[in-house]
């Protein structure tokens, strides 16, 4: 531990400044947020990440936003464990049939106001897994999605713009 | 087991294809003799799938260095189970059974794996029944598919007696997506794709043994230079999540630093991988006939450049580990598997070296480039959360030297060999993936398209052991367990 210390005076934070929010997820995002939910949420929003059928690739990247590099809590974006504390639903993967169910109870455990938003390719056209028989088929096609993060998977910094203009949006 | 018959018997003058299989139609009783041969401890069972009419089953003899792929003709889907007599391939037939309507004969346990009653034309309301437990004060707790962190779904059923677990079982098949039935009739170049994205975590392992198996159905061979960067991008991708996971184990015994420092030595690897190749986890980079993106003398630098960080930072988390006994107190004798288990489930990587079973493929069924590497194997025999992570720690050393050999031994050359012309015919390969072996089998129609891929992740056989691994631990460190395992969802689920 104390190496660490001595790393941390040695190398300094690691932490990259924040990124521009995203243009295109401001255009997107800013017709699906009111007034009235900025005004109640404030600068502060609770994610629960919910796999409905992906690759884990997906996953891997969003834990890489939790890092220290990109440290999305610094935002006020703050992963949390139950959809029952969640303002927003970042889904993954193509919705298979045998997670449908559970990924629409999420939803309905989830209080309004809510959103939803389709993370990766798969999330939002099916990706390489379109036509499966096993598949319902874009997230879109089982719940309203306010937010679409295109990518196989999206790299961090991609994740990391979006929901910075899922924040802007509210300011 | 009077009649169990050993592979090494059965192979014996015949020889071996390409890919180093030997390939048999056998009967139904030599089947269940080499199925009883597996019980038997005589080889190992690796894979078992249905092809039209016709059943597989993958086996291999490490220590001799033998494989084989028998088959039998089924009795209109009807065969003898191999679960029957022997427990690990009782998953696979489930899922065979469910995906392709084959009928393992004497199949232990007829309850449906993958088919959760909601595909379209095959819903099903029946409820699926969890095994019985008895007892006093006995209390279930249901976990998932959603879980509380960001992971994959998944269903376990734990049957405790307060804090003490008795039992844990499994429900997957959340994440089934049919890749399998997807790749039937696709292109080459499309199946490829899709098996990168089987498990996204050991996507190039996966690109890795498909175009093994590919280019062992069709002849084509990889330029030498596409070969020692397929290990260089498979031991990049093995130590990215190596030392992931030992992030994330310290950081479920409340050791945060630990996993910040592990996320932020990945996050390093990732952008170096991201410079040199193009994307951060190197999908698609493997392909059949050699590798689409090539490494520049600036990005063999970067690389060079990182091995020295991550040694600094493995040497600093082997240190603070070693020297905490309060991360100590919680990985030391939690969750052990018994080298009888890992033996029986022939259970590869590090879940199976914790344990000592000494199989690494890279070593037992030596594919280029590492049949030119100079590697120790490293194994443990206490079986615990300990021995899991260690053993992890131990090949991260062995991937930078692996690596710094590579990156030596490159010469200017091809990166990818043109397509022959593609016919019939068929292939198997076995890559070490960062959790364990994968294989991949296909075989092509005569038109050059993929009549059948199988793939089966190291999961299928690690996934049974976590269940043993928990008994008698307590509630509390089941995320403990299960990240020393960190067994694939997307993987098994196919």
């Amino acid at each position: 531990m104390r190496s660490f210390l001595l790393d941390a005076l040695r190398k300094g934070k690691a932490t990259i400044k924040p990124p521009a929010p995203g243009t295109d997820a401001l255009e997107e995002i800013a017709r699906a947020l009111g007034e009235r939910a900025r005004q109640r949420l404030g600068r502060s929003l609770a994610i629960r990440e919910i796999d409905a059928g992906s690759c884990n690739g997906c996953e891997l990247e969003i834990h890489a936003v939790n890092n220290p590099v990109y440290d999305v809590e610094r935002f006020g974006l703050k992963f949390v464990a139950s959809p029952r504390h969640a303002d927003v639903l970042l889904v993954t993967g193509p919705v298979t049939w045998n997670m449908r169910e559970a990924l629409l109870r999420t939803y309905n455990a989830t209080p309004e106001p809510k959103w939803v938003v389709a993370l990766g390719d798969c999330a939002t056209n099916c990706g390489v897994f379109a036509g499966s028989p096993a598949v319902v088929g874009p997230l879109a096609d089982v719940l309203p999605v306010d937010l679409h993060v295109l990518g196989c998977p999206p790299p961090p910094i991609e994740i990391v713009k979006a929901l910075l203009a899922l924040m802007e949006t509210q300011a | 087991m009077s009649s169990a018959l050993a592979l090494a018997n059965l192979v014996a003058g015949h020889a071996a294809g390409p890919d180093g299989h030997v390939r048999l139609a056998v009967d139904a009783d030599t089947w269940t003799a080499l199925a009883q041969g597996c019980a038997a401890g005589r080889h190992d069972l690796v894979s078992l799938w249905a092809d039209g009419g016709v059943m597989h089953m993958a086996l291999s003899d490490p220590e001799r260095g033998l494989r084989a792929i028998v088959s039998l003709k089924t009795d209109a889907g009807r065969y003898p189970s191999v679960a029957a007599c022997h427990p690990p391939a009782l998953r696979l037939e489930r899922a065979m059974r469910d995906l392709y309507g084959v009928q393992p004969v004497g199949l232990p346990d007829p309850r449906p794996w993958l088919d959760h009653g909601r595909w379209p034309g095959r819903q099903s309301e029946a409820r699926y029944e969890f095994l019985p437990t008895e007892g006093e004060g006995l209390h279930q707790i249901a976990v998932g598919p959603v879980h509380a962190g960001i992971i994959e779904p998944g269903h376990f059923r734990f049957t405790a007696n307060g804090e003490t677990v008795v039992r844990l079982e499994q429900r997957l098949g959340y994440v089934h997506k049919g890749v399998e039935g997807l790749m039937a009739g696709a292109e080459v170049e499309q199946a490829a794709r899709i098996v990168g994205r089987i498990s996204g975590d050991s996507t190039v392992a996966y690109a890795w043994a498909y175009a093994g198996a590919v280019e062992a159905a069709t002849g084509w061979t990889p330029p030498p230079r596409a070969v020692l960067l397929r290990g260089i991008m498979a031991e990049l991708e093995r130590l990215s999540q190596h030392i992931n996971d030992v992030g994330a184990i310290c950081n479920d015994a409340s050791v945060i630093t630990m996993n910040a420092h592990c996320a932020l030595q990945r996050e390093d690897l990732l952008t170096v991988a991201d410079a040199c190749f193009g994307h951060r986890l190197m999908m698609d980079r493997i392909v059949p006939g050699g590798v689409s993106a090539d490494l520049t003398p600036e990005g063999i630098g970067r690389i060079r450049n990182l091995l020295v960080r991550f040694e600094e930072t493995r040497a600093e988390i082997q240190r603070v580990y070693d020297s905490m006994p309060s991360l100590q107190d919680r990985t030391v004798t939690t969750g052990i598997v018994s080298p009888e288990l890992v033996r029986q489930y022939a259970a590869g990587g590090f879940v199976g070296r914790a344990s000592g079973r000494a199989v690494d493929v890279r070593k037992n069924f030596a594919y280029a480039p590492y049949d030119r590497v100079d590697f120790q194997l490293k194994t443990r025999t206490a079986g615990d959360v300990d021995a899991r992570l260690l053993v992890r720690m131990d090949e991260i050393t062995e991937s930078l030297g692996i690596l710094s050999q590579l990156l030596g031994r490159l010469a200017p050359g091809e990166i990818r060999a043109d397509r022959p012309a593609l016919a019939a015919g068929e292939g198997a390969a076995l890559v070490e993936a960062f959790r364990g072996e994968v294989f991949v089998s296909v075989r092509l129609g005569a038109d050059g398209r993929l009549a059948r891929v199988h793939a089966r992740d190291a999961s299928w056989f690690q996934w049974p052991l976590l269940e043993a691994a928990i008994e008698g631990n307590i509630v509390a460190d089941f995320p403990l367990c299960n990240k020393s395992f960190n067994c694939s969802y997307s993987g098994h689920d196919l």
